[in-house]
């Protein structure tokens, strides 16, 4: 459907990832006696967060992103965020990396769906944006990556009619069709049922260029308002909502897409009780062959614009968990129902050796690539960091 | 307002979800089989189930988008909707490939339309969008780039050609609709409306002829409908307005949902117009015509909120408006509803 949608769909996620990993990065606790540790620990938080939003917002990597384009399959634009994830000295294992993707699709897929108007997409983006620069504003070599961002997103989206920026919408909501996946801070804040699906209310103010439901207006041949009928509309509307700003500053208006999560709400998902309904699974997979050469090939071009880091040690970096415990996390693994399994593209799976080959080349290249070099204190720091967390 | 105009009935259970598409449900009452049809887009595929009037008997069928050189197609489906003909009736798929034709029960494809897609993927997108069926003979489909393609339906057999492009329209058709009452007299065949809110009023023939164009306010108009001379146009801010379709003017306006409108129907025999939009609202109306002074009223009759759902079909299920079918979207139902 829209060819524009590419972008929105990954920087949004993008943005819902950062807030996640900063909210646990956060959370890290640190015991008293390792308490002059902590200010080390704020510096790596700060660096990871640096290094994942300047892998994200790479020039090269957006070159890709914003040319017209089909939406990835869930499978390839997962494998994307995972590499994009591990572009620092963080480490997720398996669950951790699968709840982090859950969190982020149900928090867009949300967003998406309550937008008062179809164009206020974009202001979600902006908010997400405006959060990134935050991330980032004392470095800046980043932020001027970010408001080089924020300029292209303008320049293509600002144009753009209702009736386009629907059709970005609906393929969006096509991407999360069947997604009920239970977010415990959903349904704390009662916007998600214990059915998975999300509250959508009818009350409220209405989206800018709409007005309150009930007014009926009957005109004569010359335009004379003849007759007026009130209905009841069955809801609770209240006013009309401002417009948001579209440009690189101003209020935004609409919430959505700002961060919604502290130190004291941790993210939790459900699996158990949404198999019945959510697990009906399209009877036919919209991509007919996972590793189709077509998107091996989008893949490979846009991975290839994403310079990663590799630590010096696969094995050092310091390990995030997105559960409470280590316990948790393995449990997490083992009893995640198939049917919400992500498929990551496995080099070896695939049967086309030239796309093949192209990936393989361009995931082995990053350890070859110049970035920032890892120098021995940083992997000390990142040995340290993990003894810390094993002795917690 | 009645507020127990209707009720609500056992919902028909389908093999998957309806995605979020305008006008995404569409009836065909099989009287001589006592059969109701209905069919949903979901992604690249149309569920299409048969139900039995007595509630006994459900069967069900899928159909795939299609596209050249490709076993299985991913092309996305934008629109399924019956042509209903004097002496037949055809499924039409539209999908970002083409424009896919089948006879009324979906076993076999009559007639097969490829899109012109570029050869590298450009920023504005390609699809088909809008079906309706015109007067004896006509299927009209319209087009992303605006344009809306005229094919000419043999009485029966799969020798169906494309009689003439209609190129009007600057923005992507959204919707079609044809002439609804059955009169002969009206002068205005069909309604096409686009993403700007345009609207086009024709006459059928061996060439098309226009009519009329009523302008647009910035705003897509997503459904629309004609009956007895009068356009009825749902739009993006949620107003329903209604035209006399040769002259452009306007009748009434109405601030009727509080979302994007996705589905307009209307039941030709009692004037009955159902209006369903992201808001979760359902809404039927009466319009009443006085060809005297050339004015047309409407009225609310009823609400139903089809709770936590963003509604994306609806349609009357017989031509008195006795009862109606909705579909949202991420729901795997047809729910229905029946007046008391």
């Amino acid at each position: 459907m829209s060819s524009r949608t590419l972008p929105l769909l990954f920087i949004n996620l993008g943005g819902e990832m950062l807030y996640i990993l900063d909210q646990r990065l956060r959370a890290q606790n640190i015991p008293a006696d390792k308490a002059k540790k902590a200010d080390w620990i704020e510096d790596d938080r700060r660096r990871v967060m640096n290094d994942i939003i300047t892998t994200m917002f790479n020039k090269k990597f957006l070159e890709e992103l914003f040319k017209p384009q089909e939406l990835y399959s869930k499978k390839a634009l997962r494998t994307v965020f995972d590499r994009l994830a591990h572009a620092s000295i963080m480490r997720l294992n398996q669950a951790s990396m699968d709840k982090l993707y859950d969190l982020m699709t149900m928090a867009f897929k949300y967003q998406v769906l309550l937008c008062p108007r179809a164009k206020d997409i974009l202001l979600v983006s902006f908010n997400h944006m405006d959060a990134i620069k935050d991330f980032v504003k004392d470095t800046p070599s980043v932020l001027s990556q970010v408001d080089e961002t924020y300029r292209q997103l303008i320049e293509m989206y600002t144009p753009l009619s209702s009736g386009e920026f629907q059709l970005i919408r609906q393929t969006l909501l096509i991407f999360f069709q069947d997604m009920h996946i239970r977010v415990s801070i959903f349904l704390k804040d009662k916007v998600q049922n214990s059915n998975g699906r999300f509250v959508l209310p009818i009350s409220g103010p209405v989206p800018h260029g709409t007005h309150i439901p009930g007014l009926i207006r009957m005109f004569s041949c010359n335009g004379e308002e003849v007759k007026r009928l009130q209905f009841r509309n069955g809801g609770n509307y209240t006013g009309v909502l401002r417009e948001g700003s579209f440009e690189m500053f101003g209020e935004r208006v609409i919430k959505l897409g700002t961060n919604m999560y502290s130190v004291s709400r941790p993210v939790e998902t459900h699996m158990s009780g949404t198999s019945k309904n959510s697990a009906q699974k399209k009877s036919v997979n919209t991509t007919p062959n996972p590793l189709a050469k077509e998107e091996l090939n989008m893949l490979a071009r846009l991975m290839g614009g994403m310079e990663v880091q590799k630590p010096g040690n696969a094995d050092s970096g310091f390990r995030v968990n997105l559960f409470a415990t280590d316990e948790e996390e393995e449990e997490a693994l083992i009893s995640r129902p198939d049917e919400f399994s992500y498929d990551v593209i496995k080099i070896q799976a695939t049967k086309n050796q030239q796309a093949n080959a192209e990936l393989a080349k361009i995931m082995g290249d990053f350890t070859e690539e110049a970035g920032e070099p890892c120098s021995s204190s940083a992997n000390s720091k990142g040995d340290d960091l993990l003894a810390m967390m094993d002795g917690l | 307002m009645a507020s127990n105009m209707y009720h609500k009935e056992k919902s028909i259970q389908m093999k998957s979800s309806a995605s979020a598409l305008y006008n995404n449900l569409s009836v065909l009452r099989i009287a001589p089989r006592s059969l109701t049809y209905f069919t949903v887009v979901h992604a690249n595929m149309v569920n299409m189930v048969s139900a039995s009037w007595d509630g006994l008997n459900y069967s069900h069928r899928q159909l795939q988008s299609k596209e050249a050189n490709v076993a299985t197609s991913s092309s996305l489906i934008m629109q399924a909707a019956w042509c209903v003909l004097p002496s037949r009736d055809i499924l039409v798929l539209t999908s970002q490939k083409g424009i896919q034709m089948y006879e009324s029960d979906g076993s076999i494809m009559v007639y097969w339309h490829a899109l012109d897609t570029p050869e590298t993927q450009t920023a504005q997108a390609v699809f088909a969008r809008g079906i309706a069926a015109v007067r004896e003979k006509y299927i009209c489909v319209g087009i992303s780039s605006g344009s809306m393609l005229v094919f000419d339906v043999p009485i029966k057999g799969s020798n169906i050609t494309l009689s003439e492009v209609l190129e009007e329209h600057k923005e992507s058709i959204t919707d079609l609709a044809s002439e609804c009452s059955g009169s002969l007299e009206c002068i205005a065949d069909m309604v096409s409306a686009d993403d700007s809110g345009n609207l086009c009023v024709w006459k059928s023939g061996e060439d098309f002829q226009l009519l009329n164009k009523i302008p647009g306010f910035d705003m897509s108009c997503s459904s629309v409908k004609l009956w007895k001379g009068t356009v009825v146009a749902g739009y993006g801010t949620g107003q329903i307005r209604l035209y006399e379709a040769v002259t452009g003017i306007v009748h009434a306006e109405v601030n009727a949902h509080a979302r994007w409108i996705y589905s307009l129907d209307i039941a030709p025999f009692s004037g009955l117009l159902l209006s369903a939009a992201e808001d979760s609202l359902v809404r039927v109306w009466h319009l009443t015509m006085t060809p005297e002074t050339n004015s047309v009223e409407i009225v609310h009759m009823y609400n139903e909120c089809v709770t936590d759902t963003q509604i994306c079909g609806a349609k009357f299920c017989d031509g008195d408006g006795y009862a109606f079918a909705v579909t949202g979207y991420d729901l795997s139902e047809i729910i229905r509803y029946t007046q008391v």
